[in-house]
């Protein structure tokens, strides 16, 4: 099987600091893959290589190449609206936008040019349903989407993404703000979003990712010490320093 | 302890009695003015033209001149306070020249009226040729209102969460996108704050308009934004100091006008402020 995503030789500096450091990796499609290891060891700067968020701070170079569909979204004439259509985003804190339930999943589409007022409703009911909240929210659609409970916010959130059709969902440890019950719905809404997408979670939480994810990534200081298939990991990891994560040793 | 106590107590009392001394003048001021000015309000008085040499009528013209002023500086300051806002909090890099130029924004708040009324002047009045008009008036209230309009601008622009501009560009939206349909709209009550305490200002200046617009006496409304208009803080100088036996009446009642009108102003901005605070949940 071809991979969605290939990583090559991926360095990425900010300033004078080296954040990730040769990294070599590949993802498969329609999976789910996870990425641990502890804070600050360069996780979320590899979320967000993908999408190329990373850009927006100053003195960020990034060297090494990106093929996502054999394409090297790394180069320089990338045109970052179809990369970011295509590679979508849910953030830590779930972030409405402060509007109404409706505009909120329908700002994707309409940005993109989309007008159609009938388009646009099937696609709020197709996104609201693929998050399963079509049934709790059809009767308020126009009501102010910071009301909902943070739970909700966070499906909203992803309701909002796949209104945009992408291919790609990256989560920035999306259950963190969440409880315990919250949590197990989410990861269910992921099991569930893994037969359309290709899904890279972060996460500081084990247990989230061996429940929920089928590869997974181990990051130590800005190097990728090991992936693999999730069980693999986490009953025979190869690396020294991956089991001792697991195992609890580092915090 | 129980000197401690006591020390707080002072210090309480101290600051209570600034806070005092602060209020009681303003107060004051506010209580005679309408105390004097109140009985020379009527319809006559803000409906019709000054009569026998300003001693008498009314000050209509003094009143459409400044809401014409105001208005004029507005369509002027606005868009160009507003698009320097954008491009200052949205695209300018945090570099030395950057931070030169809003250090200079904020000063030029603080430069005295007098000397944006010597600039309109010497601009718009002679070099541009625009003459002394409602025109060149304008335009100089803009430039002066412009630093206020600026800096709350963005302001407000700063304060809209980054996160909310990271979605909109992670769901593929442009830069300009992101600012149209969700920076600008979480941003404009604190725009229109700044912008209505700018008009409150441009309102109650005369030195600005002085040499630029403001007619002495000119007992009919202007024709075009080429004539010399009236206004009222001018009105107010004139009939204080510069014509001889005109009734307290009229001068207080003068002042009251232009009172309320700024006080007026500045109210609305503080409802929308606070409605705004309301709503904000972020
Ligand atoms: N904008 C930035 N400028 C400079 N250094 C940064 C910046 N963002 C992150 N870093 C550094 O890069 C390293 C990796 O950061 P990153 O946020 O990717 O870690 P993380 O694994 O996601 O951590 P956490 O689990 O705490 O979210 C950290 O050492 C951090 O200090
Ligand atoms: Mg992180």
């Amino acid at each position: 099987m071809t991979p969605k995503i290939k990583i090559e030789n991926l360095n990425l500096w900010y300033g004078s600091f080296q954040a990730l450091k040769e990294i070599n990796a590949a993802f498969l499609e329609k999976r789910i893959t996870a990425i641990i290891g502890p804070s600050g060891c360069g996780k979320s700067t590899m979320l967000r290589v993908f999408n190329r968020m990373n850009e927006m701070i100053e003195g960020v170079r990034t060297k090494g190449n990106i093929l996502i569909d054999k394409e090297n979204i790394l180069d320089a004439d990338t045109d970052l609206v179809v990369l970011r259509k295509k590679v979508g985003m849910v953030f830590q804190r779930p972030n409405p936008f402060p509007l109404s339930i409706y505009e909120n999943i329908v700002f994707g589409p309409k940005v993109h040019g989309l007008n159609n007022r009938y388009e646009l409703e099937q696609i709020a009911e197709h996104s609201l349903r693929s998050v399963l909240l079509w049934d709790e929210l059809k009767d308020k659609l126009n009501h102010f989407a910071l009301s909902l409970s943070l739970e909700q916010k966070q499906r909203l959130c992803i309701a909002r993404l796949i209104a945009v059709k992408p291919d790609i969902l990256l989560m920035d440890e999306p259950c963190s703000t969440l409880d315990p019950q919250a949590t197990s719905k989410v990861e269910e809404l992921m099991r569930e979003l893994k037969n359309n997408y290709t899904i890279i979670i972060v996460t500081h939480n084990m247990q989230q990712a061996a429940r929920v994810s089928d590869d997974t990534g181990f990051m130590l200081l800005g190097e990728l010490i090991e992936f693999g298939k999730t069980e693999d990991i986490f009953t025979k990891p190869k690396d020294k320093r991956t089991e001792d994560y697991i195992t609890g040793r580092y915090g | 302890m129980h000197n401690s106590q006591r020390t707080q107590k002072i210090a309480f009392l101290f600051l209570f009695l600034a806070t005092l001394l602060i209020v009681v003048p303003v107060g004051l001021i506010v209580v005679i003015i309408i105390q004097k000015g109140l009985p020379a309000i009527n319809w006559q008085f803000l409906t019709d033209i000054p009569r026998q040499g300003m001693r008498a009528g009314g000050i209509f013209p003094a009143i459409v001149g400044t809401m014409y002023l105001v208005a004029g500086a507005i369509v002027f300051a606005l868009p160009i306070g507003l698009l320097a806002a954008i491009y200052l909090s949205e695209y300018s890099k945090d570099n030395f020249l950057n931070r030169l130029i809003k250090l200079a924004i904020v000063n030029l708040a603080g430069v005295p009226s007098v000397v944006y009324g010597l600039f309109g002047l010497a601009l718009f009045v002679i070099f541009l040729k625009f003459g002394a008009s409602i025109l060149s008036g304008s335009l100089t209230l803009g430039i002066m209102i412009l630093p206020i309009i600026i800096t709350a601008s963005r302001e407000a622009l700063e304060s809209v969460p980054d996160s909310f501009r990271e979605v909109s560009l992670s769901l593929g939206a442009s830069k300009w996108q992101t600012i149209r349909h969700i920076v600008l709209p979480n941003a404009v009550p604190g725009i229109l704050t700044g912008t209505i305490l700018g008009l409150g200002r441009a309102a109650g200046e005369t030195a600005p308009i002085l040499f630029t617009v403001a007619a002495f006496y000119l007992p009919r409304l202007p024709h075009s934004i080429f004539d010399q208009a009236m206004a009222l803080p001018y009105h107010l100088y004139v009939i204080s100091t510069q014509v001889p036996n005109v009734d307290e009446k009229i001068r207080y009642g003068t002042a009251l006008v232009l009172l309320v009108l700024v006080l007026f102003m500045n109210l609305v901005a503080i409802i929308i402020r606070y409605k705004f605070r309301k709503k904000k949940k972020w």
